[in-house]
């Protein structure tokens, strides 16, 4: 198993975009599906639409949405320029297209959770005298964990294997915006770079075994610490 | 304790009507189910918003429509004992206990864990984790968590449904202790008139949603005895059980009454149901039942078509159950003394 410099920054950058990212949107992820599950507001099915919108869209049509509202004629994407936080065609870019793909998936993961917590349980909490984010904090956060490990593991081996709309709004650039689904179908493209594809391939495999690994002791820990 | 109330609620075709003003320590809500006395729970507790009225606790107003006044249930400093246990699954006995009680402020921190917890005899509990407890334990430690929230009201929503009967009337006296010992005045929800009889002094009658009835336990029973499945529950406290001829003679004040389904190990509750006493103007020479009781007539009431006779044996209270027919062919007027029959097996011990 050979690896180049660039495809171990692919590697590295994969990581790195799939943790930020993961880490990102999971605050989000929870206040929405808290939204969702607790709360009765007006617009909330648009909520709900919007959130699952990027499940049903090509990634391409994502990437080109965004491509749209980031690039340099975009509206954030001017504002951002003349902040000097220029996002486009930068590993930042990809970490916003993860989220985009990724987060109805880690709201779904985490709103199964929630929808499982007895509401009488809350309703406890707060004739003992918790107030809601006491009652966030103390019975909903905790008996949300299954379902907030399970939307990370996903959300982060979404972002893992993020393609299509990676590509439109980082590009593929070698060693800064080059992750390894892009490296690999770099690879793919050229005839002679098969065993290099595999290698990348085989990489891909372990650190999706890693994260379902991971997610499988978490849970069983959690199993044990059923009681704190 | 001193509450109003006075609330009105639109849910779904159920209109929720309730105004009432009581001062009594021990209240019961009695209803059938789809009655309302869980939607007037959580509107005391503040979990449920009504859409007009008032409620006032002790002098504060915790809710008004007109005035805009909403007190959140967590500064209400009332408790609620739901039905099922609703104990915190990620949480072990004791942080469970604590819950309320750490978030209690200082000043109103009156009850102590280490009194509570031995009051209830939480002590073997404490470090398990909820899941391994029998429903008994359960219901048991989400009263005491309760409790240590320190509340100056204690709801408890039909906090024995959920049990089976043994274990029903092994909590009741815990209930009633933790009250006792610490001042709690409560609401008690139930719709089983042998609970009302057991834990309460005043009874509020909710049906379709509204107050139709303000009595005591006792007229409650008697109002009525002659729907109930069991007619009047007679509740006995028997004691000093010892072994004859293979039944349980156990003393009732200063009497003895015969028993089959009794316990060598002390004092136990027992229900006698008004129709299980047969009542003979004189007395029969030889009878099969086991218990014969000489009674003064105290009182006799109407219950829907059934008479009801209020009997006086060495000064313990019975009340009989007849139909109209018997009680004109027997005479029976008060100050009168008549015979009770009861057979050993219509006892049914309760703890």
């Amino acid at each position: 198993m050979q690896l180049t410099p660039e495809d171990i920054l692919a590697i590295w950058l994969s990581l790195k975009i799939a943790l930020t990212a993961t880490a990102f949107a999971l605050p989000f992820g929870f206040v929405t599906a808290w939204l969702i599950v607790f709360k009765t507001f007006r617009g909330k099915i648009v909520l709900e639409v919007l959130i699952n919108l990027p499940l049903t869209l090509p990634p391409v049509v994502i990437g080109y949405f965004l491509l749209l509202l980031l690039g340099k004629n975009g509206w954030l994407g001017q504002l951002l320029n003349e902040s000097g936080f220029p996002i486009i065609f930068t590993w930042k870019a990809a970490v916003i297209a993860s989220v985009t793909v990724g987060f109805p998936l880690l709201v779904r993961s985490i709103r199964l959770g929630m929808e499982s917590i007895d509401l009488q349980l809350i309703e406890a909490s707060r004739t003992l005298g918790a107030s809601w984010p006491d009652s966030l904090l103390t019975i909903i956060l905790p008996l949300s964990l299954r379902g907030i490990i399970a939307g990370s593991s996903l959300m982060f081996a979404r972002s893992l294997g993020e393609f299509g709309a990676t590509i439109i709004v980082a590009g593929n650039i070698p060693g800064k915006t080059q992750t390894i689904p892009l490296a690999i179908y770099d690879y793919a493209s050229s005839p002679s770079s098969g065993k290099m594809a595999l290698t990348l391939c085989m990489i891909s495999v372990i650190i999706s075994v890693a994260v379902l690994l991971l997610h499988e002791v978490l849970g069983k820990q959690l199993d044990r610490r059923s009681f704190l | 304790m001193k509450l109003h109330i006075d609330l009105e609620k639109k849910l779904g075709k159920i209109f929720i009507q309730v105004k009432t003003e009581v001062s009594v320590e021990r209240i019961g809500i009695f209803g059938d189910s789809g009655s309302g006395k869980s939607t007037l729970v959580n509107f005391i507790s503040g979990l449920l918003l009504p859409d007009k009225g008032e409620i006032i606790l002790d002098g504060e107003c915790l809710f008004n429509s007109q005035k805009g006044i909403n007190i959140s249930p967590e500064h209400r400093r009332i408790a609620v004992v739901f039905q099922r246990p609703m104990l915190f699954p990620h949480l072990s006995v004791k942080k469970n206990l604590l819950y309320g009680y750490k978030r209690c402020r200082a000043e109103n921190r009156r009850i102590k864990p280490e009194t509570l917890i031995d009051l209830l005899k939480l002590h073997p509990l404490l470090k398990r984790g909820i899941e391994n407890l029998s429903g008994g334990e359960k219901q048991r430690i989400s009263l005491g968590r309760a409790i240590l929230s320190n509340p100056r009201l204690l709801l408890m929503d039909e906090p024995l449904t959920a049990l089976d009967d043994t274990l029903r009337y092994q909590i009741i006296p815990y209930l009633r202790s933790v009250s006792e010992e610490f001042l709690i005045p409560y609401m008690f929800i139930s719709h089983s008139l042998a609970e009302m009889q057991l834990m309460t002094e005043s009874v509020l009658v909710l049906n379709n949603g509204r107050l139709v009835e303000e009595t005591t336990p006792e007229g409650l029973a008697r109002n009525r005895m002659a729907i109930s499945q069991n007619g009047y529950l007679n509740l006995l406290r028997l004691t000093n059980p010892v072994d004859h001829k293979g039944l349980f003679a156990y003393c009732w004040g200063n009497n003895t009454l015969h028993v089959s389904d009794g316990n060598i190990n002390g004092d136990a509750l027992f229900e006698l149901s008004s129709r299980e006493i047969i009542l003979f103007k004189k007395h029969p020479e030889a009878i099969s039942a086991r218990n014969l009781l000489s009674a003064k007539v105290m009182e006799i009431f109407n219950s829907e078509g059934r008479v009801g006779i209020v009997l006086s044996i060495n000064g313990e209270k019975l009340v009989a159950e007849i139909v109209r027919s018997a009680a004109d062919q027997l005479n029976i007027i008060p100050d009168t003394t008549i015979f009770a029959a009861i057979k050993a097996s219509s006892f049914r011990r309760l703890t």
